[in-house]
Parts: structure tokens; C-alpha cells; sequence
């Protein structure tokens, strides 16, 4: 199972922190995935439909959106982050 | 050391417990971040931290070994606070320590740069128009890049303090 995690406004837009779901057919990387989520609507297509401001990290680490994926990744959207101090 | 939590902390007592038993290690340098009482203009009532947890100790281990691995430190800590913040609240703890203070300072500066761009935390400001996201600043991209290049830091051999 693919685990999928949304945080902050990505979440916000999502309507949900995330969900699993087993790996879609034809996905092969974090686009694909992208693309199928985009094609099934509601929160997580809002919240993805613009990328400009979304990142992407796979199994805990920053990935790209070419990052390839075999089913069992947890994968995370979220907005570029925002920690630390002034 | 690092610690990812909801709790305030005791800045004197950390560094405190981070010096004890080790006399060699004369520079210790702690930055501490505080929730700012101003955003954009207005004034700020709270500021809440969201964090991915899990990953961000990863990526704060991951920081504060490379941090290690470039200068000769005697110890790290980072503490990260999230949750909800008022304005003065301490929000995240860096400090280093070493024999001398080059390595200190330049291993401080590092973490906090480095940590600002790497680690999933997100902050969300409460003004009295409402609440909104803090969006990510190009300024601090630079500062956390600037130590690719190797401009700063890699001193391979350190002044006498």
C-alpha cells in the first residue's frame, strides 16, 4: 500500500491528512501518482491542481516529482516548509 | 541531540546538561529563536507549528551529523518546539560546542540556516485578520545555500580562543 500524507495548507485544501491506498495502475513515479489523484477529484485534486508551491517527500526524505514509486512508499505533499527561528 | 516537542524548555538548564562533564569543550554558542510579536504589519497573537513527525527528527539527525562530519564538535542539540506559541515563546533551541569558537559559531550558523529550509515544520500566524501560513522566504533558501558551496565553515584548522 501506497501511504499518502498531506501537511499544513496542502492539507487544508486536501480536507484530509491523508489516506492508503494500493499503488494505482500505470503510476510509476510521484507525477503519475499526481496525475491519478488529479483525475479522481475532490480535496487532494484542489490541493494539488498548482504545484508551484507544493513539495514533495517520499519515505521521510525531500524527493522530486520523478521520483519513482513500487507501492509501498509513504509519500507527503506540503507546502515549502517554514521552521525555525526570524 | 535532538528533541522535537511540544514543551517549552529551560535554556540555562540545557546547556548545562549538554557542558556537563566535558571541561575540553571551552566555545559553546546557543541560538535561540523566539516567536516574533509583529507579522506583516499587524500584531501577531499566535503562531502554531505544524510538523511531520517522524521525518523531522530524520532530517534533524541527518543535519546535525553533517554538522559533526564538517567541524570538530564536542556536542550538538537542536530542540524544535510545535504546537500553538505566544509572541516570546522560544521556539527552537541550536546550540554547539567545541574547543574553540569558529567551530561553535560556524556549526550554529549552519544548523539553523540548514535546518529553516530541510526540516517539515510549518507556521501558521494568528493576526487580528485572522490566520495564515507563513509562505516560505527566498532569503533563507540563500543562507541554507550558501553553505553548499563551501564559502563558510570547513575551517580545517582552528585559531586558538
Amino acid at each position: 500500500m501506497l501511504t499518502i500524507l498531506y501537511f499544513a495548507s496542502v492539507k487544508e485544501k486536501a480536507g484530509c491528512s491523508g489516506e492508503a491506498v494500493p499503488l494505482p495502475a500505470a503510476v510509476t513515479d510521484v507525477m503519475g501518482l499526481v496525475a491519478w489523484l488529479r483525475q479522481r477529484g475532490g480535496g487532494p485534486a484542489a490541493a494539488l491542481a498548482d504545484l508551484a508551491a507544493v513539495r514533495v517527500a517520499v519515505d521521510q526524505e525531500h524527493a522530486r516529482f520523478d521520483h519513482p514509486l513500487t507501492g509501498d512508499e509513504e509519500v507527503a505533499f506540503f507546502p515549502p516548509v517554514t521552521g525555525g527561528a526570524p | 541531540m535532538i528533541r522535537v516537542q511540544r514543551e517549552p524548555f529551560d535554556v540555562g538548564a540545557e546547556l548545562a546538561h549538554l557542558c556537563a562533564g566535558d571541561t575540553a569543550a571551552g566555545g559553546v554558542c546557543a541560538f535561540l529563536g523566539r516567536v516574533r510579536d509583529f507579522a506583516h504589519g499587524a500584531a501577531l497573537e499566535a503562531m502554531t507549528l505544524e510538523h511531520y513527525p517522524g521525518m523531522t527528527e530524520r532530517q534533524l539527525q541527518a543535519l546535525e551529523a553533517e554538522a559533526q562530519c564538517r567541524w570538530p564538535l564536542a556536542a550538538t542539540l537542536i530542540i524544535h518546539r510545535f504546537g500553538r506559541l505566544l509572541p516570546g515563546e522560544a521556539i527552537v533551541l541550536v546550540v554547539t560546542a567545541a574547543a574553540h569558537r569558529d567551530a561553535a559559531f560556524d556549526a550554529c550558523r549552519f544548523l539553523i540556516d540548514c535546518l529553516k529550509t530541510t526540516a517539515p515544520f510549518w507556521k501558521a500566524e494568528e493576526t487580528a485578520a485572522g490566520r495564515r501560513w507563513v509562505d516560505a522566504c527566498t532569503a533563507d533558501d540563500a543562507a541554507a545555500l550558501s553553505w553548499q558551496d563551501g564559502a563558510q565553515g570547513d575551517r580545517p584548522k582552528e585559531q586558538g580562543s
